[in-house]
């Protein structure tokens, strides 16, 4: 249905085909989150893997950042719809975290969970061979907290409302369920391409 | 910062099995502040919603390009078969700018939702409500507010709203005439670039005395308390409000904006 006097603003060649459908460019780095920005200090920081209640590794800010490190440069979509192109993260690949536990997958569903209560379910296939990082650093620099600092998931190829900000675990679960958007009209998977924003989509 | 149940499932049940886009034909556009219109869309199919849900509008070009955005359902639910939505103009925007500068009545645009469920006011739910606004921020508290008033309902609630000048204060009059007329319903305005008309607004950016003085208003810690508008007041907002010693699983913020 065309919309009659409109005309809007297309994102130049080289970068149309990397923006989603129903997404926009932008340049800044908006903020989104659901309640105030938590104060957390890396003398308290703690990460913990867990299988179901189970605790089976807990990583001080110091021990976690002694993992292997790996960067790499996304574009990131918000369900929103900005998209922001090339962005750069550093921090520890899923794989290194679940190498270091030791721990064989066992169960193909994840949720992370936040040290404000945020939580959001992430497949086991959407976080390895490279695809999901815990990330402590963004453009070269630490994470702000405004954006998640001090660490935060980073799935790029999913609506970044899976990439949880102030990320304190990651739990197995044996069933897909639902995270804190999720209970909340958001879609269980959502990818950017397939615009599955929310749940009916 | 946990509840998902009641009215969200009756809306998702309403919502299900239907297209997600539909049309809606502006009905009227009005200006409301230098920077702000207010456009009434009609949808095809009237959807029920609450109170700060919002709408994905999308816009559609000759040659197939499309452009859409979200914008919080400024209108009461169950107001009739007509939505309002606040719409600032952005000036490197291209969806704002079409409401501003192109579009007229009787033009036709799609949305999708009202969705999601978490900025959401409900009626009759216990306790104190305080809302914090900065600027077009206030559209989903004109719906609660709006609702409030619509039922009569009994929840004390305040506005804190934030804007540059009393000339920038959206649904002013509207806000004043509900002040006078609901009981337990106050509106503050805190004015950055003006000075006070009432001696219960301020005429500064909101600071820890403000936030103390809104604590005082309500007699207390507000149950529910939901802050709205660009990212740096929003997060001004929650860090006074956490200083004042609001618990943050209280606080419920929408941010628009980067930083």
């Amino acid at each position: 249905m065309v919309t009659r006097g409109f005309t809007g603003r297309r994102p130049i060649p080289p970068y149309a085909d990397r923006i989603p459908p129903g997404q926009h460019l932008v340049h800044d780095f908006p903020v989104l989150s659901a309640g105030p920005t938590p104060t957390l200090a890396r003398a308290d920081w703690t990460f913990t893997l867990r299988v179901g209640p189970r605790p089976i590794k807990r990583w001080t800010w110091e021990a976690f950042n002694a993992l292997p490190r790996t960067a790499f440069t996304r574009d990131i979509h918000c369900v929103t719809t900005w998209s922001k192109l090339d962005t750069r993260w550093e921090g520890i690949l899923v794989d290194d975290l679940l190498a270091d536990a030791g721990l064989a997958p066992p169960t193909e569903y994840l949720l992370a969970h936040s040290f404000d209560g945020y939580s959001t379910n992430v497949p086991l296939a959407d976080l390895t061979l490279g695809r999901g990082m815990i990330a402590t650093h963004y453009d070269e620099e630490p994470l702000a907290p405004d954006h998640g600092g001090p660490a935060r998931l980073v799935v790029p190829h999913l609506y970044f409302w899976k990439s949880a900000k102030w990320i304190n675990g990651l739990q197995f679960t044996t069933r897909d369920e639902a995270g804190f958007w999720e209970l909340r009209g958001y879609h269980m998977y959502g990818d950017p391409w397939r615009e599955q924003r929310y749940t009916d989509d | 910062m946990t509840d998902a149940s009641g009215p969200d499932a009756r809306v998702a049940a309403s919502v299900a099995g239907r297209e997600r886009w539909q049309p809606a034909v502006i009905a009227a556009i009005v200006p409301l502040t230098p920077a702000v219109v207010s456009v009434r869309l009609r949808p095809q199919h009237t959807r029920p919603f609450l109170a700060g849900q919002h709408v994905d509008v999308r816009l559609t070009a000759e040659d197939g390009y499309r452009a859409q955005r979200s914008y919080s359902v400024a209108s009461a639910p169950d107001e009739g078969d007509t939505i309002e939505l606040v719409i600032e103009r952005l000036d490197d925007g291209e969806v704002s700018t079409y409401f501003h500068d192109s579009a007229a009545p009787g033009d036709t645009v799609e949305i999708a939702g009202p969705h999601a469920s978490y900025f959401v006011w409900r009626p009759g739910v216990d306790g104190s409500v305080l809302l914090a606004a900065g600027g077009s921020g206030v559209a989903p508290f004109l719906s609660m507010v709006r609702q409030r008033a619509r039922l009569a309902d009994p929840t004390p609630m305040l506005l804190l709203y934030s804007a540059r000048t009393w000339g920038d204060v959206i649904a002013r009059d509207e806000l004043l005439a509900h002040e006078r007329r609901q009981s337990g319903f106050t509106a503050c305005f805190c004015l950055t670039r003006d000075v006070t008309r009432r001696s219960s607004d301020f005429a500064r950016r909101v600071d820890q005395a403000v936030i103390d003085d809104m604590l005082a208003r309500l007699g207390g810690t507000p149950t529910h308390t939901f802050v709205c508008g660009a990212n740096t007041f929003v997060g001004a907002i929650a860090d006074l409000l956490l200083a004042a010693g609001v618990p943050a699983g209280s606080v419920r913020t929408e941010r628009y904006g980067g930083d």
